[in-house]
């Protein structure tokens, strides 16, 4: 209403209808629907008409999910070396780091949510599509053995393309490393809950995101091993249109449950609680 | 010896047809070899065979991803691309020997897991996932060994183990080189250039700590003489074994976290 009245005043102050004023819209890359962008981001990157759930950087993930101002982050300056003289590689990530103001894929650190301390991890898909290389496979392992000797839990949210192709084995490797590192956490009795984002595809499906002891997914976000076009050249046909949508993947047996954006704090807050996270100091 | 060939020249010979394979060695190398079959879950994937047998008279458990030797035979087991339950077998197959005490070898001959519609169906990054954290706390000694091709998750799922060695033409990659071309330049075409740059061979392995020993093939490749490879790799069993055999397992444990714990490049 109030919107209306002022459409009202700026279309007379414009001189008339031919000079409408149009806000800023988002297009959804899934339903195609047109919103106003303010709405898409007040609803936190969610498309009001068909709940498409579009990505969010770490920094924007951390705001909505833990306590204000509770982050401490683990090796914020650690940057990755080049295991195997790629050519070009240290230049991209120059790049990537000024765009991005990140020093690699994930933000590792310790947080509180509604109370409840915890070792949180944010992939982020912008630096080389939150592939996994040296940097990430070692903050990973890092705030594990930290929620091991702590007596911590684990919160992971993914967001990858996989092991980082620059760093040949040696991001291969990582899968090996990380999955490693939570399986002491895990026989220490450590809570490990997984935030499936899209996309969790390749060697991150194939280590730490699919061990969680709760394994929870955002609506209609891909997950996956291999790529879709690689199957669809395997297989010589096309997949249909749900194939490794997380819906797809709870179906099927992989994920615990779909839990919506708007949702995802109280979820975690509550699973925390559960698991008698509630009462411990960080 | 050879002379060092390159990368790329050792990619066609671990292709020659002839090359031995895992049903081609265990013969040579144990004795009372009995196969296992079945994850207990879903059925029996022929990509990867299990068992156990005996090494210089001790019994130990087997696993190891099957190439065909023709057409037929690769039909069978799809290429040596694993399913989800090819993996849950070799996990299977990981706990028995834990529980009876054995010695766990593992041969990797894989171009990768397989890519397709039942294979995620069925969870391969689950199953992949499961295997990496088992076996880096499984309490019983484990061998791996990359035959020819070690082909990413799909490889590295019977490669989190004690000591690795690989042959000296083999191959260890975070993808095949046709793949990385093909994602990373979007030109599969560029695979000889791809398989240069990655770092693939078996000194690159050892020089980047994935490695502990290359079992050297004889001249022209394993396929040559199978007496003679099949002798390299059992000799290298008859020393690596009891020596893991030997030492406490919390150790052990220890050991073979550090191991993959050091791996990587970063500043702080």
């Amino acid at each position: 209403m109030f919107e209306d009245f002022f459409d009202v005043v700026k279309k007379r102050f414009n001189g008339g209808a031919d000079e409408e004023y149009k806000p800023p819209m988002f297009k959804c890359p899934r339903c195609q629907d047109l919103s106003p962008l303010s709405r898409y981001e007040e609803l936190h990157r969610v498309c009001p008409k068909c709940n498409y759930h579009g990505r969010l950087n770490a920094q924007e993930r951390l705001s909505i999910t833990v306590d204000k101002d509770s982050f401490r982050e683990f090796d914020a300056d650690m940057k990755s070396g080049n295991p195997i003289d790629f050519p070009e590689y240290m230049e991209k990530q120059e790049q990537l780091r000024e765009t991005t103001g990140l020093n690699d894929a994930v933000v590792t650190g310790t947080a509180t949510i509604k109370g409840s301390p915890v070792v949180i991890g944010v992939m982020d898909s912008r630096y080389m599509m939150g592939s996994m290389g040296s940097v990430v496979g070692e903050k990973i392992t890092k705030a594990f053995e930290y929620a091991t000797e702590n007596n911590m839990a684990v919160i992971m949210f993914t967001a990858s393309g996989g092991a980082r192709m620059q760093e040949g084995i040696v991001s291969l490797m990582q899968m090996a490393k990380t999955s490693g590192a939570v399986k002491l956490h895990s026989d220490n009795g450590g809570l490990y809950i997984t935030v499936l984002t899209d996309p969790t595809t390749g060697g991150v499906t194939a280590s730490f995101a699919s061990l969680g002891d709760i394994i929870i997914a955002e609506p209609k976000v891909l997950i996956g091993f291999a790529g879709r076009r690689v199957i669809e050249g395997t297989i010589k046909q096309r997949l249909p249109e749900d194939f490794q949508l997380a819906e797809f993947m709870h179906e099927k047996g992989f994920v615990d449950m779909i839990v919506e954006r708007r949702k995802m704090r109280s979820t975690l807050s509550h699973l925390l609680k559960l698991h008698g996270y509630d009462k411990k100091e960080v | 010896m050879d002379e060092k060939r390159s990368a790329w020249e050792r990619l066609q010979l671990v292709h020659t047809k002839g090359r031995p394979t895992v049903r081609d060695y265990i013969p040579l190398i144990f004795t009372d070899f009995y196969e296992l079959h079945g994850d207990r879950h879903y059925g029996d994937d022929m990509a990867i065979l299990g068992g156990i047998g005996r090494l210089d008279g001790r019994p130990v458990t087997i696993i190891g991803q099957v190439k065909g030797r023709d057409l037929n035979e690769n039909k069978a087991c799809n290429f040596a691309m694993p399913h989800p339950e090819g993996y849950r077998k070799a996990l299977r197959l990981a706990k028995q020997a834990e529980k009876f005490h054995r010695p766990v070898i593992c041969f990797i001959d894989t171009p990768g897991a397989f890519c397709g519609i039942a294979a995620e169906e069925r969870g391969i990054g689950e199953a992949i996932a499961k295997n990496l954290a088992e076996f880096m706390t499984l309490r019983t000694p484990i061998i791996s060994i990359v035959l020819g091709e070690g082909g990413s998750g799909g490889a590295l799922a019977l490669g989190v183990c004690d000591d690795l060695a690989i042959l000296e033409n083999a191959q260890y990659s975070v993808l095949s080189p046709r793949g990385f071309a093909s994602i990373l330049w979007k030109d599969a075409s560029r695979e000889q250039e791809a398989s240069e740059i990655m770092r693939i061979t078996a000194e690159d392995m050892v020089s980047l700590g994935v490695a502990e020993a290359v079992i050297e093939e004889p001249l022209g490749g394993a396929h040559n003489d199978l007496d003679k490879i099949s002798e390299n790799i059992k000799e290298y069993l008859s020393q690596k074994i009891p020596e893991k055999c030997e030492k406490d397992i919390d150790v052990l444990l220890k050991e073979r976290y550090t191991k993959f714990r050091k791996i990587g490049e970063f500043l702080d």
